[in-house]
């Protein structure tokens, strides 16, 4: 059996050499790695799977790596995969796991018996700001006019998001209060299971605010469908030159959701070395900023011990955040 | 308006486009067919092919047929093997297998064929002349709306309470109820019910219950009772034609489905599956006593009625998608990313700025729904020729595409322990003649019934949504009047009948 994948491998990446040099774009002496397996701790469609698949693609149109292969993996909200790659640790050297602020969230919560610490840090990729966007009707045009809204009625000034309380959504909707000097666990935050219908119920009028992802905010508010209120990245992002941060509007709020790729624990140092060299002549390729635009992601390129760097203070300012808000 | 219409039949009647719609009904129909395959997969595995035409207009074209091929597909393993592959088909096995079950396989595959043809038609003529102002509709519903729609959809579910059965389908539905909240639901920051195993924090898969309930004892059924399983289906497939009084029956039903599916297709967050099981339960309610009878065990109004809501919802699914960019399910929503990966985006201003996109779609809905009858029509009688498969090759063959359904959507062997545990469960629920549709009705309507409450509930603190909505409450009476009337009427015959046999 092992031989036949072995075999079958090896007739792909010969047959993928072939053809690369009848293809002169396709430069050979870029090649960094014959191959990746990609594994996703999700189904297909969702934001992981659209990351790992990404960056696959630009890996290997751009020549960096020679085959890429993709597993999804779901259950237990990604811990499943988390589970299996560091039982697995040994037969799994060739595998990189997509993941993403989640892992972080949830290993605080201790729904994860693991954390980032178990795996190895390979490179934190892109990222994606969050925003709190309102309906194209409503009567709330920046966060002074959804404070003093939710100050006249809290009970009618619902905050909608894509995730579980004390989830991403939810945590960022409580960073923004709490920053604005309200009582963060007094925001009546509604939990819908998917990000479409959470956007349904604001344009419904059901919820008066959402709290979600700016490249997934980004394409309703140019179809003229939302307002994007306030973002939370230091300065504006090119994307929506219009819309406010946080910032400006007097809330010292910034947060970033990253994603990142991470590897079996015990991965020897050479591969490790090979995989960050991979991703980082990555970002320089045209291939990978035509899916960069496409998703409207955000380069935060984290490798190796900034990775670790930038995970930890996460975990911290996101634990902390937690207690004081009482979700832990 | 008409100017966009020609644009778009100008693009939709394109060689390359006609080729489009139909290798994409083509794809879609075979793999619909096999159990276990819902349209969700086979989009996901479409999708990098659409993606490197470049051309969103036949992407979406290509999408949409693969889609809608699905669903016809799934119709398919309903009727003969009692295998629904997609939630919206579950309704279609309730009365699509008795019927072949009788040798009335031809005949069941026609009707569907052709209720899911006025259904996809209608629904697609609908979505012509009304899509821009449907928008607004889609918008209508709150959560507290979700909820009574769901507690109508549940009303179906006394269809299976036949004579002496009330009991047994209402615990069944309790039990479907109670599987709904294993997991990790979208409400709580909790698992509930997973006993500590990380494989249950997902909750349970629908194809893995949907299987472990139908095909699974099906197949079992036959291997334990191959003489009685034997007789009857095979020998009769040649009768495919409809009877003028059948026809008759099931115009009504087709008209009406094809209308309430369409627009419970357009709310994002209905859908196909609630339009079939409300279709079902509506058509039973209002059926005549004898056709009531007739209901879940081989009736064609039964058949019609889901299979015309189904389709007819797929295409209203499109309002909501291509309007407003909101994805109302799971499928849709994999067709918008594929749209943004094109760089189209939909919404409001798809309709001014790429008019050939979204009239192209509409037209070839119309395309798509020809070439699925014209596909489909004379294939009928080898389709149903499955069915005269000795049972030793036929078995294997169900539990092999049983057992692949059930890991290819989620990768995940534990799928597998599942689907076999809960197949002998539900084995051992039949042979003591519980139902075991109610269990599986409860279990896909839990979750969003459950979800849309708490939401509400939080929204109002408290249960006030019911009477400060009048749209909810109106709809909580008509699931009331759904279950209460056919057992008032029952009650009502009984007495009549009892006061006759005092009088004598």
């Amino acid at each position: 059996m092992m031989t036949f994948k072995l075999g079958r491998r090896a007739l792909i990446a010969s047959a993928v050499a072939a053809l690369s040099f009848g293809a002169p774009a396709v430069a050979d002496g870029h090649k960094m790695l014959d191959s990746i397996h990609f594994l996703i701790p999700g189904g297909a469609g969702g934001g992981w799977d659209g990351t790992a698949r990404g960056t696959g693609e630009a890996l290997t149109k751009a020549g960096l790596v020679g085959t890429a292969s993709y597993e999804n993996m779901s259950g237990g909200g990604g811990g499943k995969a988390i589970g299996f790659l560091i039982e697995n640790a040994d037969s799994n050297h060739g595998t990189l796991m997509v993941n993403s602020t989640p892992i972080v969230i949830r290993s605080l919560t201790g729904v994860f018996p693991h954390n980032f610490r178990d795996l190895t840090l390979v490179s934190g990729t892109i990222g994606d700001y969050a925003a709190i966007v309102v309906g194209k009707d409503s009567p709330i045009n920046n966060m002074a006019d959804l404070l003093a809204a939710y100050d006249a009625d809290p009970s009618k000034t619902a905050v909608g998001g894509g995730s579980v309380p004390g989830g991403m959504d939810h945590l960022v909707a409580a960073m923004v209060m709490e920053a604005a000097g309200k009582d963060a666990l007094g925001v009546k935050y509604i939990p819908y299971d998917a990000g479409g219908k959470a956007m349904a119920a604001l344009l419904s009028g059901e919820i008066a605010a959402l709290s979600t992802g700016f490249s997934e905010a980004v394409d309703l508010a140019k179809a003229g469908e939302v307002k994007i209120i306030g973002v939370t990245s230091d300065d504006r992002v090119a994307a929506a030159p219009d819309a406010m941060t946080m910032k400006e509007q007097g809330i010292d709020t910034s947060f970033v959701n990253w994603r990142g790729f991470f590897g079996a624990p015990g991965m020897p140092a050479d591969k490790v070395a090979m995989y960050q060299e991979a991703i980082t002549k990555m970002y320089a390729t045209p291939e990978w900023e035509e899916v960069r635009a496409r998703n409207g992601w955000v380069n935060i390129h984290n490798s190796g011990d900034d990775f670790k760097t930038f995970l930890e203070a996460q975990e911290k300012v996101i634990g902390d955040l937690m207690k004081k808000l009482g979700f832990l | 308006m008409l100017e966009g219409i020609l644009l778009g039949l100008q693009t939709a009647f394109s060689v390359q486009m006609l080729l489009m719609v139909i290798g994409g009904c083509l794809i879609g129909t075979f793999i619909g067919m096999l159990p276990g395959l819902g349209p969700m997969s086979i989009i996901a595995i479409m999708i990098p092919v659409a993606i490197s035409m470049g051309d969103p207009a036949a992407a979406i074209i290509l999408l949409a047929g693969v889609y809608y091929g699905a669903i016809f597909g799934g119709s398919t393993s309903s009727i003969l093997l009692n295998a629904p592959g997609v939630a919206g088909t579950v309704a279609t096995s309730f009365d699509g297998y008795p019927m072949a079950k009788q040798g009335k396989a031809g005949k069941a595959l026609t009707i569907a064929a052709i209720a899911s043809f006025c259904g996809g038609t209608i629904g697609a003529i609908l979505l012509m002349v009304f899509a821009p102002a449907l928008s607004s509709v889609a918008l209508l519903f709150h959560s507290a709306e979700y909820f009574a729609l769901m507690v109508v959809g549940l009303s179906a579910i006394a269809a299976f309470a036949g004579t002496g059965q009330v009991a047994k389908a209402m615990i069944m539905t309790i039990l479907g109820l109670m599987l709904a909240t294993v997991g990790e639901g979208a409400l709580f920051n909790l698992p509930r019910f997973t006993m500590g195993l990380m494989d249950l924090q997902s909750g349970l898969g629908f194809v893995t219950l949907a299987m472990a309930m139908f095909a699974l004892p099906e197949a079992l059924f036959l291997v334990l009772n191959p003489i009685t399983s034997q007789s009857g289906s095979s020998s009769e497939i040649k009768d495919m034609r409809i009877t003028r009084a059948e026809a008759r029956a099931i115009a009504p039903v087709i008209g009406r489905q094809s209308i309430q599916g369409f627009f419970i297709g357009v709310l994002p967050g209905a859908g196909a599956t609630i339009a079939s099981f409300l279709g079902y339960a509506v058509e039973r309610n209002i059926a005549t006593k004898e056709e009531q009878e007739l209901f879940g065990k081989g009736s064609v109004k039964g058949l019609a009625a889901p299979e015309t809501a189904n389709n007819a919802a797929c295409t209203g699914s499109f309002v909501p998608l291509l309007t407003l960019g909101i994805p109302g399910s799971g499928t849709t929503a994999i067709l918008l990313g594929a749209l943004i990966a094109l760089n189209v985006t939909p919404g409001p201003r798809l309709m001014i700025d790429e008019p050939q996109i979204f009239w192209a779609v509409i037209i070839s809905m119309y395309i798509g729904n020809f070439v699925l009858l014209i596909l489909n029509l004379p294939l009928i009688p080898y389709i149903a020729k499955i069915l005269a498969v000795p049972r030793n090759y036929l078995i294997p063959f169900i539990l092999f595409f049983t057992l692949m359904g059930a890991y290819i959507g989620q990768n995940n062997a534990t799928e597998l322990l599942l689907l076999v545990g809960f197949g002998i469960c539900a084995t051992a629920l039949r042979f003591a003649d519980y139902p075991l549709a109610p269990l599986l009705i409860g279990f896909i309507l839990g979750g969003m019934l459950e979800d849309n409450f708490s939401r509400s509930m939080q929204l109002y603190d408290g249960v006030a949504f019911i009477w400060e909505r009048p749209m909810t409450l109106g709809l909580l009476i008509i699931a009331a009047v759904l279950v209460l009337l056919p057992s008032f009427r029952a009650r009502r015959a009984r007495l009549r009948a009892q006061g006759v046999a005092d009088g004598d």
